[in-house]
């Protein structure tokens, strides 16, 4: 039986392959950015709070920084304790026109010592795990150097 | 400038992984704070206690269970609950009960009796919830944070291991100096670059462990403490509580991405830097005159991050300075002469109280082999999840 593809998330990205996108809101009146997106009210304390509509962020962005998860993070992460941990690199990547830095984690098989601050990386569509019936989807950062 | 409060008395239940309730360890830490005063628990008008998230209805709302187990006596009661400031909440409010002249004598007690791991968010589904989605999604334990902000710091600032691993030998000397203290034993850069790797490029000795621990004040008008004899009580003359500005620029606990500064521009200080900057400007004081200081060493690099925060030194100076020997034992600003996060792992609801325990100790001059000499001046520096933030400043 396959599985159906869910986002992990609802409505924090969207698309497949060259044309995915994480998704953000942006504020009419003020022009605030958003991400994870903001659907009731303009959080900028100086507007009086316009309609918050959604945008696509940009693509890809320059590291900030970045580290590793050695050992198995607690539940709600979802793990299988039957196999050995394998750790995932970290990344958090600044978004030069929203000013903004969104972290998630690196396409299997990159590790920290593949990464460097200033590294320019793009967010790709990745799976953060499967049971029976899922696979549940996330985004992954992934260097601009590297085709999977 | 606002009026001082004054430090009746300080007690601590010694850090550690006892398997015990937080009644317990809180109930003891109050104990020894009321016999550090010379008060009895039927003289105290007011109690306030910092909550722990870890036992049920936040810590069967602290102040009232501290309450009950000291024995019932009628005092006001409150509670409070702000992540890792929440030991310093509680000093904030019971110095605004004495300063508006609601309470004479208060006493504050945080205690918390931690698990074993990784700290991790309450159970259940909960998709609305910042912390339990940087978990779900990411898997982003607190490590992994201090492991972002270490790897900034290398690439910014030129800090490396090393200067890292430094913190640790420094703090380990210090807390095996220290009888609350839960690790009593000196540490070397080898043992820490020995270390398993936690959170790239931050290894185990260079993070901060969870404890159980309690800690206590009683806090009075300076009017009772010279009733009350006290010739001269270490004073708190500032306790600053605030929060970010939008937009917030630097990744923090437990969020997925920062503000965006497209629309707004940030504010030329971080969060943390205003913390600190709010804390000298209610006391009038400037770093300069500081005797010593108590920081949130969550990390070995968030200890150096503090020193900038603080303006100990300016930015990105701040490996030179604990290189220079500045904020080890004898140097111009000695920095968590405690033995700090580093030597007592982290019990959230109590660490802000200690913070302000080892202040008092240090400014009666009564810290034994650890004391700072000539302290006259101090600050504590503290930062938690969900824009929490604390800085208290205390003065003899």
């Amino acid at each position: 039986m396959s599985r159906t593809r869910t986002p992990a998330v609802d409505g924090w990205f969207t698309g497949e392959g060259d044309g995915f996108r994480l998704l953000g809101t942006r504020c009419a009146a003020c022009a605030s950015v958003f991400f994870p997106r903001e659907d009731v009210h303009c959080r900028n304390p100086e507007c009086a709070g316009g309609a918050l509509e959604e945008i696509p962020l940009s693509r890809r962005g320059r590291i900030w920084s970045y580290t590793d998860s050695r050992y198995r993070p607690p539940s709600p992460y979802v793990s299988d304790p039957e196999l050995p941990w394998e750790p995932y690199a970290l990344v958090a990547v600044e978004l030069e026109s929203e000013r903004i830095v969104v972290l998630g984690q690196a396409v299997p098989g990159i590790t920290v010592a593949d990464l460097a601050v200033g590294m320019e990386v793009e967010a790709v569509p990745g799976v953060l795990g499967e049971d029976t019936e899922t696979t549940w989807t996330t985004w992954h950062w992934r260097p601009t150097g590297v085709t999977a | 400038m606002t009026a001082d409060v004054a430090v009746l008395g300080a007690g601590m239940h010694p850090w550690g992984k006892w398997g015990r309730s937080f009644v317990e360890y809180g109930t003891a830490a109050a104990r020894a704070a009321l016999a550090d005063a010379g008060l009895e628990w039927r003289d105290i008008g007011s109690i306030v206690g910092a909550d722990t998230v870890r036992g049920g209805y936040p810590g069967y709302v602290a102040g009232a269970t501290f309450a009950k187990a000291l024995g019932w006596q009628g005092a006001r009661v409150a509670s409070v609950y702000a992540a890792c400031a929440s030991g310093a909440q509680a000093v904030a409010a019971a110095r605004a009960q004495i300063l508006a002249g609601l309470a004479d004598v208060v006493l504050v007690v945080g205690a918390d009796a931690a698990p074993k791991g990784f700290f991790r968010p309450a159970g259940g589904d909960r998709p609305e919830d910042p912390d339990w989605l940087r978990f779900r999604l990411l898997g982003a334990t607190n490590p992994t944070y201090f492991g972002l902000y270490a790897r900034r710091r290398m690439a910014v600032f030129g800090d490396t291991p090393e200067d890292f691993a430094l913190v640790k030998v420094k703090n380990a000397a210090l807390g095996a100096l220290n009888p609350y203290a839960r690790y009593r034993k000196r540490v070397t850069a080898e043992e820490v670059a020995a270390s398993q790797v936690v959170a790239d490029p931050l290894r185990l000795l260079d993070i901060c462990a969870t404890s159980d621990g309690g800690a206590a004040l009683v806090l009075s008008s300076l009017e009772f403490a010279r009733r009350h004899g006290t010739a001269r009580p270490v004073r708190i003359r500032a306790v600053s509580t605030v929060t970010p500005r939008y937009p917030s620029t630097v990744l923090d606990l437990p969020d997925i991405a920062t503000d965006s500064a497209a629309a707004v521009e940030p504010a030329p200080e971080t969060f943390r830097a205003s913390i600190a900057r709010a804390a000298y400007e209610e006391a009038g004081i400037s770093p300069e005159e500081l005797s010593l200081a108590e920081v949130y060493d969550l990390s070995t690099a968030l200890e150096l991050q503090w020193y900038e925060d603080l303006g100990l030194c300016a930015e990105g100076e701040a490996a030179k300075l604990l290189r220079e020997g500045a904020t080890a034992p004898g140097g111009r600003i000695p920095v968590n002469a405690s033995g700090g996060l580093a030597s007592f792992g982290e019990a959230v609801p109590a660490q802000a109280i200690a913070q302000v325990c080892e202040l008092t100790w240090q400014l009666r001059n009564a810290a034994g082999d650890r004391q700072v000499t000539h302290a006259r001046v101090g600050i504590t520096a503290n930062q938690g999840l969900f824009g929490h933030g604390s800085s208290v400043i205390a003065v003899r």
